[in-house]
């Protein structure tokens, strides 16, 4: 065999077995969570009960859903402004700029700190300071996991966004810039409406690493198993609910774990294809 | 050159001198005069500040944050200089090499963006004969009346070049510039484009960068060369092309470089 086939078989292996773990994973993944699928069909997805106590077992993933859904949504709200502008900031108004330069090693920085020191930053410096304003008791809950998720995700947001702001052809601003628009103009008028559905697509992207995060939110949600009642209730994640259980779990609960893994996965496969497919499509 | 002076210019350019980054010239101490209602070309190997010099006369060289520029430009005697960038602009309006259109906007939309993108409110009406008035100036309007709502992204190459001149001159300006408006198309487009030059300086004042020489010859009343940032030459495009008097600009006619 000449060189070039022995470089292309072994990338042809190494690929394989890519595709064969990612395979695997999902095989366990739904092989494990038959048993809950079977004990309680659809309605796993739709109750509300977690009951462990042997005897009376009882599990459903809605609070998990939930809390999953809304912290990921309130964090992805807080997330647009932040990352938008910011964007803005780096690939238009400051472009080429050193202080362009300097704010996008800080935002790429941003998302290299580990989630777990994004908790406990969560836990020591921003849950005193909900707890100061008097809104709230512990300071645990979904508005503080939502603010924490929220600066986690605005690194990915900012630099995706930037790029495809990046992207918008310079012969069309100039176009606008010839015809006398300002800057303001130009942002407003061209570029954002060229670059509209990439930007969708970024914070679509985001949304799909806020639903996934497991660690600082864990730290911060309070851990209820509860359909959250308000922006300052306790509640749980799907994520984090297995974090904090997995290890004690065994039978039915292992079970029901996986299962809220397997959706889990499912949920955030959808959302980022989504936003691929905006990004392939559009952009 | 006294033969380029005998109309009042519309634009007058005193000593321009332009560099990207300190001390590296790309214009270099530029002094011309642009006749009214005329076909101004540019001409010069590739390179040699053609781009610069014209982006210059409506400030677009501004659009660099690093740009360093010195001397004058006057239209009709006024400092560009001193007058808003949006005035200015839109008495000098600009066409470019690539044909641009916005994407997001209908054939419609794109003629009269200069109005849009200003926030300038007009009625249906007058809109709609800002539209007609400047498509049937670039011969375009017969073959784009059935689809005005449509995007210009859809016409053709040279189609959307003429848009492009439309949308320049919906504002009415005194000159146009174009830079190289006719390398990325076909030659029956361009001579459309050619034409319609041709027809359009009854109204306008045009100044043309072309790598072309044979359609500066065609269709230019006046020529500038340049060469390494200087103006080598400008006069009578006939004179320059039968009788020019410096060696550098003979020997581009010719073809010797560029
Ligand atoms: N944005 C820029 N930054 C730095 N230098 C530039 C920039 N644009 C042009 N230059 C330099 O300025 C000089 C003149 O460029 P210009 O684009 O005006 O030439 P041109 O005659 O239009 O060339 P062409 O025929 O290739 O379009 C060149 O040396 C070029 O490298
Ligand atoms: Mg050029």
């Amino acid at each position: 065999m000449s060189g070039d086939k022995v470089t292309k078989a072994l990338l042809f292996l190494s690929s394989l077995t890519v595709l064969l773990l990612s395979a695997g994973i999902v095989l366990s993944l739904t092989g494990g969570a038959i048993p809950a699928f079977r004990e309680y069909g659809p309605g796993f997805i739709t109750s509300t009960l977690w009951n462990p106590t042997t005897g009376s077992e009882e599990y459903g993933a809605l609070p998990f859903i939930a809390g999953t859904v809304i912290t990921s949504l309130l964090a992805l709200l807080l997330c647009i402004p932040m990352a938008f502008s910011t964007s803005l900031f780096i690939a238009e108004y400051f472009r080429g700029t050193r202080t362009a330069g300097i704010l996008r090693s800080l935002v790429d920085m941003l998302a290299g700190i580990p989630s777990i020191v994004y908790g406990f930053w969560g836990f020591y410096a921003l849950r005193p300071l909900l707890i100061s304003t008097g809104l709230t008791d512990q300071g645990f809950g979904i508005f503080t996991a939502s603010i924490v998720l929220a600066i986690m995700i605005v690194p990915y947001a900012t630099s995706l966004s930037a790029e495809i702001i990046a992207m918008v052809p310079s012969e069309l601003k100039e176009a606008a810039y010839s015809l006398g628009a300002t800057r303001r103009e130009v942002i407003f008028s061209v570029i954002i409406p060229s670059a509209r559905s990439g930007i969708v697509a970024s914070f679509i992207l985001a949304l799909g690493r806020a639903l996934g995060e497991t660690m600082a939110v864990t730290m911060l949600i309070g851990n209820a198993n509860i359909i959250p009642k308000g922006l300052f209730s306790p509640g749980n994640t799907m994520a984090s609910v297995i974090a904090n259980q997995f290890g004690e779990a065994d039978g039915l609960k292992l079970s029901a774990l996986i299962a809220i893994g397997l959706l889990l996965f499912a949920i955030t496969a959808l959302v980022n294809a989504a936003g691929k497919f905006i990004i392939r499509r559009f952009a | 050159m006294s033969d380029t002076q005998t109309a009042e210019p519309v634009l007058k350019i005193e000593g321009l001198s332009i560099a990207y980054e300190p001390g590296r010239y790309a214009v270099k101490d530029v002094s011309a005069t642009v006749k009214r209602n005329s076909i101004t070309a540019i001409m010069g190997p590739s390179g040699c500040g053609k781009s610069t010099l014209l982006r210059a006369m409506n400030r677009m060289h501004e659009l660099y944050p690093n740009i360093e520029t010195r001397g004058d430009i006057l239209l009709d005697g006024q400092s560009i200089f001193s007058m808003s960038v949006i005035e200015l602009r839109r008495k000098v309006g600009m066409v470019f090499q690539r044909p641009n259109p916005f994407p997001n906007m209908t054939i419609y939309e794109n003629v009269v963006a200069g109005y849009s993108l200003n926030d300038i409110r007009l009625k249906k009406n007058q809109r709609d004969e800002i539209v007609e008035n400047a498509l049937r100036n670039v011969t375009l309007w017969d073959e784009v009346k059935e689809f005005l709502y449509r995007k210009g992204t859809f016409l053709s190459g040279g189609q959307q070049q003429r848009l492009c001149v439309a949308r320049a001159i919906a504002f009415n300006p005194e000159v146009l510039l174009l830079d190289e408006p006719t390398s990325a198309l076909d030659p029956i487009a361009t001579s459309k484009i050619e034409d319609l030059l041709g027809e359009l300086k009854k109204q306008y004042t045009i100044v043309l960068v072309t790598h072309n020489m044979s359609q500066a010859a065609r269709i230019s009343d006046d020529s500038m060369f340049m060469y390494l940032g200087e103006l080598v030459e400008a006069g009578r495009t006939e004179t320059l092309f039968t009788t020019p008097k410096d060696a550098r600009t003979e020997a581009y006619l010719t073809g010797k470089f560029g």
